[in-house]
């Protein structure tokens, strides 16, 4: 078992805070693509 | 063969979705490795656990700055040479930089509660770093105000240059104004200032980590904004045929 | 150019030009402090620098859009653009009437201010003098910031955004030099400081401010 001693509660609060914010931050990246690449390829169809 | 080829947005597009797979994988690598070994460091004698909070705090604060110094280099280029993939990719790495500031306030704030005692405290390097959020807050805020993309780009481009001067200044300002609590620059080539390398080790994981992570977002996120820029002309060229 | 300082004056003292706004705004918000904060003079006096530095800063906020909007919306700014007079210039004379217009009463006005929060008499010098030279620091970044919105439907509160965060350096330096003169030191280093960062603003962001504009009537 991982020792944290006393200081466990504000360690994993803040590993979960910057985990969730990356992991937002990675979400938010990912769909914008997929959404813009969607996008693009509709347009580049009705054209073609 | 030269840098500025990849001014050119489909060489850009060839060679970013070459290059993806490669630093999204490493950056996932050391991430892992890193941020695992960071856990599993023992504890310190005098901070306890908390030491743990430094493998996501100190790579958090330092990519800020450096994303910040990146979006003055591709504004300036954009400014210069008018290369519109650099626009874009200013653009892109805004909403990552402020993410990383939010990480790094956040993870401090909770670092600091039971070292200092206190949630916040009005220290040098916690006031500018909350100014550095604001700028970015402000720079993000003009690229979705301004409708003509390459007007937004010249005037983020201007406002991201005079941020620098000021964000800079505020820094020393700040210093001047309070002398603070926290500790120097962890990572310092001065011996005797370095941390054990027991922490170090994953601590240079985590940064190379966070950069590679931030590469990876920032290739992904200037392809998006290439890709809606092609999009919108696309439909822009419909309209008026 | 003194043509355009004294058009910008003309239009902005007229009725509706939103003379004296800034200087009731400052008066409200030195009267609202008290309500806020207690009416014990101790502490009014300890935070009365700080107070006293924000409410100038937010009154010339207050009136930043005007320094371009009006000339945008009938196209004398497009005229300004393209006149013999570099549009640096013409920044600088709108930045320079802004502040006459605003900062300048500011100045004036806030020693009064000052004895209505019970700052220290000894700290009066250092309140007009660092008023004095910071606030066209204030104007100058002021209209660097509405050069770069003037276009925009949403441009105030993108405005306040934009250049509350420039205002910090100047604010850090202004209000230090008064506290320190209400503590009965020497402000002059601060003060010093306030000068060159004011110096500095006001040779180099009319070219900032003019470069934005030209990006904005392209």
């Amino acid at each position: 078992m991982i020792e944290l001693g006393k200081y466990a509660g504000p360690v994993l609060a803040a590993w979960a805070v910057s985990l969730a914010l990356l992991a937002l931050m990675v979400a938010q990246t990912l769909l914008a693509d997929a959404r813009a690449r969607r996008a693009l390829e509709q347009v580049e169809r009705n054209r073609g | 063969m030269s840098i500025w080829e990849y001014a050119n947005p489909v060489k850009f597009m060839r060679t970013s979705a070459a290059i993806l797979p490669w630093v999204a994988g490493g950056a996932a690598v050391s991430l892992a490795v890193g941020l695992v070994w960071g856990f599993l460091t023992p504890l310190d004698y005098k901070q306890g656990s908390t030491v743990k909070i430094m493998f996501l705090h100190v790579p958090a604060a330092m990519m800020a700055i450096n994303i910040w110094v990146m979006m003055l280099a591709a504004s300036l280029v954009w400014l210069i040479r008018r290369h519109h993939v650099s626009a874009l990719a200013a653009k892109a790495a805004a909403p990552v930089g402020a993410v990383m500031t939010v990480i790094a306030l956040l993870t401090g704030a909770i670092w600091g509660q039971p070292m200092w005692g206190t949630w916040w405290e009005w220290d040098p390097r916690l006031t500018a770093f909350l100014i550095l959020f604001l700028f970015y807050l402000g720079y993000i805020a003009l690229w979705s105000a301004v409708d003509n993309p390459d007007s937004a780009a010249d005037l983020t481009g201007v406002l991201c240059l005079v941020g620098s001067v000021f964000a800079f200044l505020s820094r020393y300002a700040v210093e001047f104004w309070n002398q603070g609590l926290h500790q120097g620059a962890t990572v310092s080539v001065r011996p005797g200032d370095r941390i054990s390398s027991a922490y170090s080790y994953p601590l240079y994981l985590c940064m190379l980590g966070f950069f590679l992570l931030f590469v990876t977002l920032l290739l992904i996120r200037t392809r998006t904004e290439i890709r809606r820029r092609r999009t919108a002309a696309l439909l822009a060229r419909e309209v008026q045929g | 150019m003194i043509a355009l300082l004294v058009r910008d004056l003309r239009l902005a003292t007229r009725a509706g030009g939103g003379f004296g706004l800034g200087l009731a705004f400052f008066l409200i918000v030195c009267t609202l402090v008290p309500f806020g904060v207690g009416p014990e003079g101790g502490t009014l006096a300890r935070i009365a620098p700080g107070i006293l530095w924000v409410g100038a800063l937010l009154a010339c906020l207050l009136s930043l859009d005007r320094i371009f909007a009006l000339d945008w919306e009938d196209g004398s700014l497009d005229l300004l653009a393209t006149a013999p007079l570099p549009l640096e210039g013409a920044v600088a004379i709108k930045a320079a009437a802004h502040w006459v217009t605003t900062g300048l009463p500011l100045v004036l006005a806030a020693p009064v201010f000052g004895v209505l929060l019970h700052l220290p008499g000894a700290a009066q010098p250092w309140l007009l003098a660092s008023l004095a030279i910071g606030t066209p620091a204030l104007s100058m970044l002021g209209a660097f910031g509405a050069a770069i919105t003037v276009g925009l439907r949403r441009g105030g509160l993108l405005l306040s955004l934009l250049v509350l965060p420039l205002y910090v350096p100047t604010l850090i330096f202004g209000a230090e030099a008064v506290r320190r003169g209400a503590a009965g030191g020497d402000g002059t280093t601060p003060l010093v400081f306030l000068a060159g960062i004011t110096l500095a603003v006001l040779a180099a962001m009319p070219f900032a401010a003019a470069a934005a504009l030209r990006v904005n009537l392209r």
